[in-house]
């Protein structure tokens, strides 16, 4: 057996199941090869056979390594943000270990060579790419990729992320075909048509500022009308449409999810820890903070939002409403973020403070089972993906295994990012929970310093 | 420098001297800066030429100006500074230089101070940070326009007969400000909406809801909204009219003979409504629009003593920013 290591001593965490116990893990040959439970010790004479690197885990938490379905490698094209190798490293350090990889590159990732590009081995991944092509021909929302043939080359859904599919029938055939196919539509949910020379939340905020506003109802108008798209396709057509709306940020349409779920529609959603965190008033900064007016670190898009959205978001991912937490992971250089903030590039980086910012505003603030967050975080995207075989420790399973502190308190520090930019808006702000080792496929791709 | 010890901390650290926003001033500073304006327009111009003699200020005005850029060019140079001005037209910012970029620029070309003009909000803080110089704010985008609401306050003193010393929460208790027109797109509005409630003004915003939302109370404690300009007007001590772009009002339910007849200052309501009322206007007016040529040009107006101050408002910001003497100490605050 080569590039064994011994996980000794942790606290095991099955999130699916809700579950913790003492125990070991042996990984061999990139998969689970044993799991012992109780007191630490009992794999130790298979781990010297196999020459395995021992890694002592005592007090800290031993979980499957994290999924994140929304995250922006900017490869092809854009390699001065962010390489598929650096996210990547990023990725590991923040404990995820399948990411999947955004379209919205340059050029679009919307044919079966660029899917592949992505996907290779020469990209030199530290964890596992997955990838969602786009559905429509450039994004441009008018004609349809070959999804069968995308589908086929690995495709685990479709998206035109960052650029809604506006028109109706495009829309609906996107549904039918992805529902064929057995995966989802992931919509980014946006009328752009309400949201022309906008760059945050519309309301008190934009108005102090003088910047123009987003309203709430471009997210939710997109998101019902999808969910209509659903039910006349369920009713018409046998087949079960999966709709994934993405990083939702607005009451309404969180409630419209709600009630479309509770109506039996296969629709899941995601929320990112961003959303949970902060609100639009970040941009108004804070003397009191020295923190600045119009810090572009908080531009996004979706933007931030009110209060009242920041509340609605969190009590939807406690009623369960929300799916799974991504962190739609958007690198952009310094220069590009370092101008008037109409202008700047929206997105911040968050694979290295989500686990942070999840376990901080969930667990510690909100008072959710840590169990339950890392579910958002680890079984719950596994199947969004309809993928059984990722986002739980198991025998025989990949041996894919984030190892945490999962009681560290700290400030994050931005400068130590592995990742190629640094426009988060979180340096410096208090994360629980730091993640000491990280294991993609057998391979130890993090170790904290 | 006027009052350097007691710079406010601005946005996070900006060079002692800007104005980026009228809310970074504080009353006291508002006092000196309308004081040292009085003071530098009465001086002699031998004197006053000292001032900035060999300073050079740069000009940055991505937006088109007339007015205000004049203002500061001619503040500046009646200070004896060296002006440069840098416009959207003749500048790099058309081979897409960054703002960043420019201002690093104009600073490595001895510029020690940057006037800036931006149609972008919060464009100034992004100079102030890039430059480390100190940056006057003349328009962002719909944000503010700090002098602006200066030159106001300095108008409606005088109108009052309130000198500008000792400014205080109580200066204009009593004293009612209606501002009328678009404030949704205003930076004037932001402002003086920040600025006179402070000094114990009523603050009126007036305007159909298209033009002036509810957010707009947001802006300062005390704002009230009144959609009825004659009802506005009625209580008013302080007409102030803003520019109404008739592009603005198309695709909204208004077309312009609504807004007309419905917000537009002329003699006749003017009379009926605001007899005592001062009369001011930011300019460039459209006349016939929100206000009629009898108002504008009548005995309740006050529009060209509005630009004589932002000279001399213009000349203190510039003074404050650059430090400009001792002599101009007696109105230290």
């Amino acid at each position: 057996m080569s590039g064994a290591v011994l996980l000794r001593g942790g606290t095991l965490l099955q999130p699916a199941e809700d579950r913790s116990f003492r125990g070991d893990v042996l990984i061999a040959d990139g998969a689970v090869a044993a799991i012992h439970t109780g007191e630490a010790g009992a794999l130790d004479a298979r781990a010297k056979d196999a020459g395995a690197e021992v890694i002592d885990c005592t007090g800290l938490a031993v979980a499957p390594g994290f999924i994140d379905v929304h995250v922006h490698l900017r490869e092809p094209g854009q390699t001065h943000k962010e390489t598929i190798a650096t996210g990547t490293r990023a990725a590991a350090a923040g404990g995820f270990t399948t990411v999947v990889a955004m379209p919205n590159t340059s050029p679009v990732t919307d044919s079966v060579e660029w899917l592949e590009f992505v996907m290779s081995p020469k990209r030199q991944a530290a964890v596992r790419v997955l990838a969602m092509p786009a559905v429509t021909v450039g994004s441009m929302g008018e004609r349809l990729t070959d999804m069968a043939a995308l589908h086929a080359a690995g495709a685990v859904g479709f998206t035109d992320d960052g650029k809604p599919v506006l028109q109706d029938e495009v829309m609906r055939e996107a549904l039918r075909t992805a529902g064929r196919l057995g995966v989802p539509v992931s919509q980014h949910a946006e009328d752009t048509r309400m949201t022309v020379g906008a760059s945050m939340n519309a309301g008190p905020v934009s108005f102090r500022l003088g910047l123009r506003g987003m309203p709430v109802e471009a997210e939710s108008s997109i998101v019902e009308r999808d969910i209509r798209l659903l039910e006349e396709i369920e009713r018409a057509d046998k087949v079960r449409p999966h709709l994934h709306v993405q990083h939702v940020s607005t009451a309404k349409a969180l409630e419209a999810i709600r009630q479309a779920k509770r109506r039996g529609l296969h629709v899941t959603c995601e929320v990112a820890p961003h959303h949970i965190a902060l609100t639009d008033e970040a941009i108004a900064g804070d003397a009191a903070q020295r923190s600045v007016r119009y810090d572009t670190r908080f531009k996004m898009n979706p933007p931030l939002r009110s209060a009242e959205d920041r509340d609605a978001c969190i009590a939807a991912v406690l009623d369960g409403t929300v799916d799974v937490l991504a962190t739609d992971h958007a690198p952009h250089a310094a220069w590009e973020k370092g101008v008037e903030f109409e202008r700047a590039p929206n997105g911040i980086v968050g694979l290295e403070t989500a686990l942070g910012v999840a376990l901080r505003v969930l667990h510690r603030e909100h008072g959710m089972a840590q169990g339950k967050v890392l579910a958002l975080m680890t079984s719950a995207p596994a199947k969004v993906l309809g993928r059984d075989d990722l986002g739980a420790l198991g025998v025989g399973l990949s041996a894919d295994v984030v190892v945490f502190d999962a009681g560290a308190s700290y400030a994050y520090d931005v400068t130590a990012t592995a990742s190629r930019s640094r426009n988060t808006p979180f340096d410096g702000a208090a994360m629980v929970g730091r993640v000491r080792y990280t294991v993609s496929q057998g391979r130890v791709v993090f170790r904290a310093s | 420098m006027i009052d350097g010890g007691r710079e406010q901390v601005s946005g996070g650290g900006t060079q002692a001297g800007s104005l980026l926003s009228i809310a970074d001033l504080s009353l006291e500073q508002v006092s000196a800066v309308l004081q040292q304006g009085d003071a530098l327009a009465a001086e002699a111009h031998r004197e006053r030429v000292a001032r900035l003699d060999g300073r050079k200020v740069a000009l940055l005005f991505y937006e088109s100006s007339t007015r205000t850029r004049t203002s500061f060019e001619l503040a500046a140079k009646s200070l004896g500074a060296m002006t440069t001005l840098v416009s959207d037209k003749s500048s790099s910012i058309e081979k897409g230089e960054s703002l960043h970029d420019t201002g690093v620029t104009l600073r490595a070309l001895g510029a020690e101070c940057i006037i800036l003009r931006s149609n972008f909000s919060g464009a100034p803080e992004v100079l102030a940070r890039s430059t480390g110089l100190p940056v006057l704010n003349a328009g962002d985008g719909m944000h503010e326009h700090p002098s602006q609401a200066l030159l106001d306050l300095r108008t409606m003193l005088e109108w009052f007969g309130t000198e500008p010393t000792g400014l205080s929460a109580d200066t204009l208790r009593g004293k009612v400000v209606v501002i009328t027109g678009d404030i949704r797109h205003s930076r004037v509005a932001r402002s003086n909406a920040r600025l006179l409630p402070r000094l114990g003004a009523r603050v009126i915003l007036c305007g159909p809801v298209e033009l002036l939302p509810e957010e707009a109370l947001s802006l300062a404690p005390g704002l009230e909204v009144e959609r009825d300009f004659e009802r506005a007007l009625r209580q008013a001590d302080v007409a102030m009219m803003l520019r109404v772009q008739r592009e603005r009002l198309a695709g909204l339910e208004l077309d312009v003979n609504s807004y007309v007849r419905d917000y537009q200052l002329h003699g006749r309501r003017l009379a009926e409504f605001g007899p005592g009322a001062l009369v001011m206007h930011p300019g460039p007016m459209v006349r016939g629009l929100e206000i009629t040529s009898d108002v504008a040009d009548g005995a309740q107006s006050r529009i060209e003593r509005q630009v004589t101050h932002g000279l001399q408002v213009r000349m203190a910001l510039l003074c404050r920013a650059l430090g400009c003497g001792e002599s101009a100490g007696e109105v230290r605050a």
